[in-house]
């Protein structure tokens, strides 16, 4: 039987496991290696026990690493795996999730690792839509080598490589990725167990390159950059929801809501009509959620609700998710049609070596 | 009128003219002529880097060479018999290549003051004595092409741009090649518009019929077919053998193959070739970058695929840390160098032996890898069919290193019976391999064949098998990452002994001296083997004696290439670069080698190479020891 039966149509022609699976089965031998409170270990919780659920036979299943605190994540799942370099696992990835269909392929790398050296990667691996599912762990810093900002950090960031303030613009990687149009973008939080957990299966569910950006704190070197999205106190106020079909509504009690201006066609942030606000916006002005649109622009303008500096507002959830011919489908589909009939590779190769103009010497 | 038939034993063509004048078809289609017709050949496209250089001028001329003959040759040849010039800038540029006597046939329709500016001419060298040393014939063959595919209604442009096929059917009369094949070719490429297709076929016929009716030319000249191997044969480029080769290496493997490319000059036809052939299961991956070429192969070949990439030079460079990770997971790899002058972006569409040095050392740590060089054009079938042979036995990234001469240039190929190829065996792991402290069953991905050194190779989806692979360094055996030094040591040591391990499959050096009287060995690699041996053809022919070794291993070398270098005099390496294999043999067996190097992006010229060997020789057999430092008593021992 194959995954066809179950709800991961990114999954189709993976084969299904015999008998259920347990996290134990998949946590490998080796101890793991992160700082004591990295945020990296709440994730692989969360991934060890959300791979039973998917129901796969475990040999099937790969996970490919880059370079950075995170890509250490790969030796402690008793999965296939393989710790690459820097940077260029999409690359890998890609080459694996086009040969093996019946793998399910994971891509697990950091801020630095896709957004700077793997930048190229990372964008061309999102407009293919290679069937893949691509966890982006995002602390806004480097941590592997010790505390230099990375192309996440804010804006004027004091580290070791910037003792007066960096100086270049940081990414925002769920606009990035927008921005190569890919087909599946979302953004979650390491401590949220139970929203990684939503998200990363339906980034598994997708067919086509998922792009999970995960909120990750690195308690070493750049501890608190989620705090104000974290904090019970403010976290009302400092994550907007997205959830498909819903207005996009958040705050305290349901305070503030999300509508698009008339004059520009942006997005902003308002606040909502109340008892205690009889002038607020009226709760059917709000935007209401469509990830399944085929345009990326709103889901776009969704993402610049973003904060560029200290994270004061973000945007949680999925923003987009849309069905388009994967790349690696499209090329076995390729070659199916291409070998519709051949039978002996033998004699096809006879014959290619014969082709064209010919003649014989007795 | 009758005309005189000159049996000649072998010739050498230039087709020279505008990027745009179609001299690499007329060339292409003159060799396929010529080896349908059963003489031996090999030929030399040469062609500027840009697209379309400024028309009439000396950057935009392109050339293509054919040497044929009677007998078995080599090379392209040094220097033509006879340049065929479709415009000033052509002759300019080329006239200085050909010897004195030689057939100059040109189009004399551009010959105006403006292209005769252009290409540098002051004066029309048709019309003073500048061309006096040759047998020059001028016709205004764009006139006469237009005027006989006037009945086809093109513009006078387009018309005249079917003068390359005329110039090759007066050619193909003087040379008596079968017509053909290339009636057939043109009516096939333009199927679709018949009346380019009308006025080229009619073209390359007035060509033909101008030979034969024209009074300048009294003389037709006949070169018998060579004799040949019995056999079915075709003519090849090294481009199109290498892809065969490595769809041949897929198919004895069983293993789908999978190329991860970047287009680059001079390595991407083989990226057009394999695209073509989707139903051998072939996948072409056309990367973003060179990184994403390797690295997507290397992820196919951890899939259990043949992974395969194709590049030059520059691309080696951006390549080299994947090619390292290669090293350290173990896995099959296949990297193609098809190399060009260098440095940097060098010259691109020019030949050198570029990257010897760079295959070898081009990666941080120390990181080995085997290199394996075909020597010709049709040679590169085989290489690729080894180079697969040795990446899938002994998991390990394998250098293939063809240049751009072999590249573009091609000789007729003995088509192999495809039951002759060697199989290839994968022998996936399917089974755990050692046995825990607990009794209970694991694998091991770096427990050993204990024979080749060659780690297991355990594809996704084997179950019990799963392990993590990656670039940090691995404990032997059980394959966790280890920082112990001494486990790093063992490693480094293994990684080194697994390639060396290859010299146990690679077949002793033959060295090819007929007396066995020579004391000067000349020993080559790569595509310099056809020069090579012209040279010393020559050389025997004049009654010294030398000897030659060509080598298709240079990582790791023929076991017993210590002992044959020890057995000469003099060793002279010729290289196209400043002396790369010099420098490693120097190192490895300490033999003062005497390099022959020339870097100038085209072949090694047979007759100059010569002229070197026979210094060489004679400096030898007078003293016996050219150096003055060689232990003659030790040598005449191992003899
Ligand atoms: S440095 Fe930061 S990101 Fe890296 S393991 Fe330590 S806490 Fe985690």
């Amino acid at each position: 039987m194959t995954t066809e039966s179950l709800p991961f149509p990114g999954l189709r022609d993976v084969p299904a496991a015999d008998a259920p699976q347990n996290r134990k089965e998949f946590t490998s031998d080796q101890e793991v290696r992160w700082c004591p409170g990295c945020g990296d270990y709440a994730v692989l919780a969360a991934v060890q026990g959300f791979l039973p659920d998917l129901g796969l036979k475990r040999e099937n299943i790969v996970f490919v690493s880059g370079i950075g605190c995170s890509s250490r994540f790969p030796y402690y799942l008793d999965t296939y795996g393989m710790h690459s370099i820097h940077g260029r696992a999409p690359a890998i990835a890609t080459g694996l999730a086009t040969s093996r269909s019946d793998l399910s392929v994971w891509v697990v790398t950091g801020d630095g690792d896709a957004l700077s050296i793997g930048g190229n990667h990372l964008i061309h691996a999102l407009r293919r839509n290679v069937n893949m599912t691509i966890l982006l762990f995002n602390n806004r810093i480097y941590g592997l080598t010790k505390g230099q900002y990375s192309p996440t950090s804010e804006l004027g960031k004091v580290t070791k490589s910037t003792p007066m303030g960096s100086l270049d613009n940081p990414f925002n990687p769920v606009s990035l990725a927008l921005g190569a149009e890919g087909t599946f973008v979302a953004r979650t939080i390491d401590s949220d167990r139970r929203h990684l957990t939503s998200v990363l299966s339906a980034a598994a569910a997708h067919r086509g390159t998922a792009l999970v950006e995960i909120y990750q704190n690195c308690p070493i070197f750049n501890d608190g950059a989620f705090d104000a999205i974290k904090d019970n106190d403010t976290k009302a106020d400092a994550i907007i929801p997205l959830v498909h079909g819903e207005p996009v509504r958040f705050g305290t009690e349901g305070s503030k809501g999300v509508v698009r201006d008339p004059a520009t066609g942006t997005l902003r942030v308002v606040d909502v009509a109340g008892p205690d606000n009889p002038d607020g916006e009226p709760a059917e002005n709000l935007l209401v959620h469509d990830a399944h649109a085929e345009d990326p622009t709103t889901a776009f303008a969704l993402s610049r609700l973003t904060d560029a500096g200290y994270l004061n507002q973000a945007p949680i959830g999925i923003f987009r998710q849309v069905d388009h011919p994967t790349y690696d489908d499209l090329a076995r589909e390729q070659i199916q049609t291409a070998a519709a009939g051949e039978t002996d590779t033998r004699q096809a190769l006879a014959g290619l070596l014969n082709s064209g103009d010919t003649w014989t010497v007795v | 009128m009758t005309k005189q038939v000159k049996q000649l034993d072998r010739v050498i063509i230039r087709f020279a003219g505008d990027s745009g004048d179609g001299m690499q078809l007329t060339g292409d289609r003159f060799t396929q002529e010529t080896a349908t017709f059963g003489n031996d050949l090999s030929t030399l496209p040469n062609f500027p880097a840009e697209i379309r250089a400024p028309a009439g001028t000396l950057p935009g001329v392109s050339s293509f060479q054919v040497h044929f003959a009677d007998h078995d040759i080599l090379t392209p040849g040094d220097s033509p018999d006879v340049l065929v010039a479709m415009n000033p800038a052509a002759l300019k540029a080329n006239l200085g290549d050909i010897k004195p006597g030689a057939s100059v046939i040109v189009d004399s329709h551009d010959f105006t003051t403006r292209n005769l500016n252009r290409a540098g001419y002051a004066e029309n060298p048709l019309e003073t004595d500048a061309l006096d040393e040759y047998a020059v014939h001028a016709f205004d063959l764009t006139d006469m092409t237009v005027e006989a595919v006037k009945e086809f209604g093109l513009s006078r442009k387009d018309a005249g741009r079917a003068k390359n096929m005329f110039a090759l059917g007066l050619l193909s009369w003087m040379y008596g090649r079968p017509t053909e094949p290339t009636i057939t070719f043109l009516e096939r490429r333009f199927a679709k518009a018949p009346d380019i297709r009308d006025a080229n076929v009619t073209a390359f016929k007035a060509g033909w019929n101008f030979g034969e009716t024209t009074e300048a030319f009294v003389v037709q000249y006949e070169i018998k077919p060579a004799p040949m191997e019995s056999g079915t044969y075709r003519n090849i480029t090294g481009n199109l053998a290498l892809a065969y080769g490595l769809v041949a290496g897929s198919t004895q493997s069983g293993l789908p193959l999978f190329l991860g490319s970047y287009p680059i000059t001079p390595a991407s036809d083989i990226l057009h070739e394999l695209s073509k052939h989707k139903r051998f299961g072939v996948t072409t991956f056309q990367a973003e970058d060179e990184i994403a070429g390797v690295g997507a192969a290397l992820g196919a070949a951890f899939g259990g695929a043949l992974g395969v990439t194709t590049t030059s030079g520059p691309g080696i460079a951006l390549k080299s840390e994947t090619i390292g990770l290669g090293v350290m997971m173990e896995l099959p790899l296949l990297v193609v160098d098809v190399q060009r002058g260098g440095p940097s972006t060098g010259l691109p569409t020019k030949t050198e032996q570029a990257d010897l040095l760079q295959a070898m050392f081009g990666r941080n740590g120390e990181a080995p890898i085997p290199i394996v060089a075909p020597r010709s054009p049709a040679d590169c079938f085989d290489a690729a069919v080894e180079a697969t042979r040795i990446a899938v036995t002994y998991r390990t990234p394998v250098m293939l290193l063809s240049d751009g001469y072999l590249a573009n240039g091609s000789e007729p190929w003995r088509i192999p019976e495809t039951d002759d190829l060697p199989m290839i065996d994968p022998q996936f792991a399917t089974e755990p391999n050692h046995t825990g402290a607990k009794g209970q069953e694991e694998f091991w991905p770096y427990l050993r064949d204990e024979d080749t050194l060659a780690r297991p190779w355990a594809v996704p989806g084997t179950p019990g098998l799963e392990h993590r692979i990656g670039g940090l360094e691995k404990g032997d055996g059980h394959g966790n990452i280890s920082y112990d030094p001494a486990n790093h040591d063992l490693m480094v040591r293994t990684r080194q002994a697994k390639v060396e391990r290859i010299a146990d499959t690679i077949p002793p050096l033959e060295v090819d001296d007929p007396s066995g009287e020579a004391d000067v060995l000349v020993l080559g690699w790569g595509s310099t083997y056809g020069p090579i041996g012209a040279a010393v053809r020559q050389v025997r022919k004049t009654g010294l004696h030398v000897a030659q070794a060509h080598l298709r291993h240079l990582n790791p070398f023929p076991k017993d290439l210590g002992d044959v270098l020890k057995r000469y005099d003099a060793v002279m390496v010729p290289e196209m670069n400043l002396g790369q294999l010099s420098m490693l043999l120097r190192a490895r067996y300490l033999v003062d080698v005497v390099g022959y190097n020339h870097v100038r992006g085209l072949p090694l010229r047979a007759a100059e190479l010569a002229d070197a060997i026979t210094d060489l020789v004679e400096a030898t057999t007078s003293t016996g020891d050219p150096l003055g430092d060689a232990d003659t008593a030790e040598k005449e021992a191992a003899r």
